[in-house]
């Protein structure tokens, strides 16, 4: 089986991070981004998996080859010259997707979301309904923030979507992961096109797509303050499928995940929902909750850290107090007895004064 | 010479910019760099052999703190050291023309006058030696910028002679850059000269007044005044501007640190300045723990955690217990409090029995002093700016505050007793 996904471009709103690492490499519970996706897409038979890029990253290419080697599948890098919306990349790699010896349906994603990817249960339901596209839907707290679905709930066949909804409609909206059949190509050019506007409708007035609502969590990960909360979503989950993944300690509270290889001192309180990459320190009295900690950064004693990212090789100094979605890029250095309040700093910045209100740092 | 010291200590209406502090201890009784305010006064008084007697004269009922502190200062040095209460206002020399009896007592030639906010490395001695005989009265005096002086009393000094020819209580418009610092050296014939006033305040005679006077007699006839401010006589507006350019008052100016302790943000710059001195007067007071840096002061009863971090410019009273891995940084810790591990303390006061929990980070913005400009003095300001808005001002808790665990007090006033559920910033809590 096939699948395409739509890496697109330069994941500004994930910015610092995404200044030094292209998105879908960076980690996510100490896994890029794409391999969470790519790895379940093996699971659920996929044999190719081509990525739609706007540009081409020496990095991303060089990674990937590596995984493809190890999994046993093949990658293939599919660049557009210019912007081709959601739908046009499709078209762009029609040759890869099907063919006159290809006729099973392929899956497509969006490279942020993040969930429990259900396809196989996906393909399953796509084949018992035989309409030509199934998407899948996400319930959300606020739906308006995506663009909703509206559909028959015993058949699954969607009637209409709605964008920014002014009154309530449905909770439940696009999670950006759909399986087509080859067929459905036939309705996408090779020029920018946008799936939800200029496809999905018209799949939907011919009654030939249908849904299925995730049971399992969602997120779309694509800015600090939902890649945190999605973090949480991803270790309640491990918590249930793979409690031994998660650390156990008198000093760890809830869930919290560690590479092998980090340390931690003496007297800290780690979590709930902390993710410590490779080789970070956690040195004496620290107290961490709700963050990712990249590889190799160091948080010093007694400091306090509540909802943010700590970047690749950061340090934080000591009692010093991070919180509010505060983002450090790569190498940023923080000094002792600093407090940041939601602020956003760019890679290899020194921070020697506190910054008390929301704030970016160049 | 025979000398004694008055020292002014206000009362309970006077220095409310010090409040919350001083609402459950008279202000000359709070503790500067580990010792009571008006201490580091007597101190530099009982220096000199040529003092015989120091007096107090405040507002203030003698409760038992006050009564305790003058006994222990009295064992402490041996000298005669006496509280006097005054019952009305009757102004800074009112009030002590109206001792005058207890302070000519033993005929001393000269007397110190000293107000209890003025805080400085008190140069006594070089004031004796100033003044000689052909000084009557020697007032000590500061520059400050321009922009601070409106707030002072102002002197226009001959810098060949030292006399001050001129002198004006808090101008509208710029006079001078040298200001009354609020220390002086007194022939005992200024009671005399306040005599006059205070004869011509209760029976002017037209002939050799002032409108000002006429105007008083007048609305006295009319009941215009108050009964309370009759008989008030300012030692600043009245006595001084007449002295100045009479050939009798002379200036000494002064060029090492001073300031006026009003509000609680120039306390700590005091706690600042004389943990600094005492490098030379009482190096023993100064702690050598391995966690200290700079000047740190530690009550022989406090319980430091080893791996607490103290310093620069910190104190730390009696009982109070610091827990592991904290950090306190120019700030006081009163009496009695527990500062929980972790914790982060900066630019901050804390209240006689305070509790601040763990991880918690309590933080003050401290006084800006000028560093360009000479011999600048901390801003008095009031707390709220033109705008109406709260300026950021060091963080005090009042007595017995409880800061629970992981939350942040930003640039906030907390008064005594609270117990707090969640963070602050810039806020004053009631």
């Amino acid at each position: 089986m096939k699948a395409l996904i739509l890496v697109g471009g330069y994941g500004t709103r994930l910015r610092p991070l995404t200044l030094n690492v292209p998105k879908p490499l960076v980690e996510f519970g100490n896994k890029p981004i794409m391999l969470h996706q790519v790895e379940a897409l093996v699971e659920a038979g996929v044999r190719t998996v081509i990525l739609a890029v706007s540009y081409m990253s020496d990095a991303l290419e060089k990674e990937m080859q590596i995984h493809a080697k190890r999994l046993g599948i093949e990658i293939i890098f599919s660049q557009e010259n210019e912007p081709l919306g959601t739908a046009g990349p499709l078209a762009l790699a029609r040759k890869h997707l099907a063919g006159p010896e290809c006729n099973e349906p392929f899956f497509v994603l969006n490279s942020d979301v993040i969930s429990d990817y259900p396809f196989a249960k996906l393909l399953e339901f796509h084949k018992e309904h035989g309409k030509e596209g199934t998407i899948c839907v996400a319930k959300v707290e606020e739906p308006s923030k995506y663009g909703v679905v509206v559909y028959d709930k015993s058949s699954g066949l969607i009637h209409k979507f709605v964008e920014k909804p002014q009154e309530f409609v449905s909770n439940k909206i696009n999670a950006g992961m759909y399986i087509f059949n080859p067929s459905m190509l036939n309705r996408i050019e090779e020029r920018p096109m946008s799936i939800e506007r200029e496809v999905f409708p018209y799949m939907a007035n011919e009654h030939e797509l249908c849904c299925m609502e995730l049971q399992d969590f969602w997120m779309d990960i694509g800015q600090p303050k939902d890649f945190l909360k999605g973090m949480c979503m991803y270790l309640t989950s491990l918590r249930q499928r793979s409690p031994e993944k998660l650390l156990k300690g008198s000093n760890i509270i809830g869930n919290v995940l560690i590479d092998p290889s980090v340390k931690i001192g003496e007297n800290c309180k780690i979590g709930p929902n902390v993710v410590l990459g490779p080789d970070v320190v956690i040195e004496d009295g620290v107290r961490i909750q709700r963050c990712t900690v990249m590889r190799k950064a160091t948080i010093k004693s007694h400091s306090w850290l509540e909802s943010c990212i700590i970047g690749w090789e950061s340090r934080v100094g000591k009692w010093a107090r991070l919180e509010n979605v505060t983002v450090l890029g790569q190498d940023v250095n923080v000094k002792d007895e600093i407090y940041l309040n939601g602020v956003r700093i760019l890679p290899h910045k020194s921070i020697s004064t506190s910054v008390p209100e929301p704030q970016i740092i160049m | 010479m025979n000398l004694k010291a008055v020292i002014l200590v206000g009362g309970p209406q006077k220095g409310t910019r010090f409040r919350p502090l001083s609402l459950d201890l008279p202000k000359p009784l709070f503790p500067i760099a580990g010792f009571p305010l008006v201490h580091h006064h007597i101190e530099a008084c009982c220096r000199l052999k040529e003092v015989t007697e120091i007096l107090l004269i405040g507002f203030f009922q003698p409760n038992d703190a006050l009564r305790r502190f003058i006994q222990r200062e009295r064992q402490e040095f041996g000298k005669s050291i006496i509280y006097l209460q005054e019952y009305t206002m009757l102004g800074t020399a009112g009030c002590i023309y109206h001792f005058r009896d207890v302070i000519t007592n033993g005929s001393p030639d000269a007397f110190f006058l000293m107000f209890s906010d003025a805080f400085c490395d008190f140069p006594l001695q070089e004031m004796i030696q100033f003044k000689e005989k052909f000084m009557p009265y020697l007032i000590m005096t500061v520059e400050v910028p321009k922009e601070q002086s409106l707030h002072y009393g102002c002197a226009g000094i001959n810098l060949t002679t030292s006399e001050v020819v001129h002198y004006t209580e808090k101008p509208d418009t710029f006079v001078s850059c040298d200001i009354n610092a609020g220390i002086y050296l007194l022939n005992i014939d200024i009671f005399e000269n306040i005599g006059v006033l205070f004869q011509n305040k209760h029976r002017p005679s037209l002939s050799d007044t002032s409108m000002e006077e006429v105007m008083l007699h007048v609305s006295h006839q009319n009941v215009y005044k108050p009964e309370s401010t009759m008989g008030r006589i300012s030692l600043e507006s009245e006595v001084l501007p007449r002295l100045a350019g009479s050939g009798k008052l002379f200036a000494f100016r002064m060029d090492r640190f001073w300031l006026n302790i009003k509000s609680a943000g120039s306390a700590l710059y005091a706690n600042q300045a004389i943990l600094e001195l005492y490098k030379s007067s009482h190096p023993e007071r100064l702690s050598d723990l391995p966690g200290c840096k700079g000047n740190v002061y530690i009550h022989p009863t406090a319980e430091v955690d080893d791996s607490a971090v103290l310093g620069p410019n910190v104190t730390v009273g009696a009982g109070v217990v610091i827990g592991q891995g904290a950090r306190v940084k120019n700030s006081m810790i009163l009496d009695g409090a527990l500062v929980k591990a972790h914790s982060c303390i900066l630019n901050s006061i804390i209240g006689w029995h305070c509790v601040v929990g763990e991880w918690t980070r309590v933080e003050g913005t401290p006084t800006e002093i000028d560093p360009n400009a000479p011999h600048a003095t901390t801003d008095n300001f009031y707390l709220f700016d033109e705008q109406g808005r709260l300026r950021p001002s060091i963080t005090i808790l009042g007595r017995d505050v409880t800061i629970p665990a992981e939350v942040v007090i930003r640039n906030s006033i907390i008064m005594p007793s609270k117990e707090l559920g969640r963070g602050f910033k810039n806020q004053i809590l009631l």
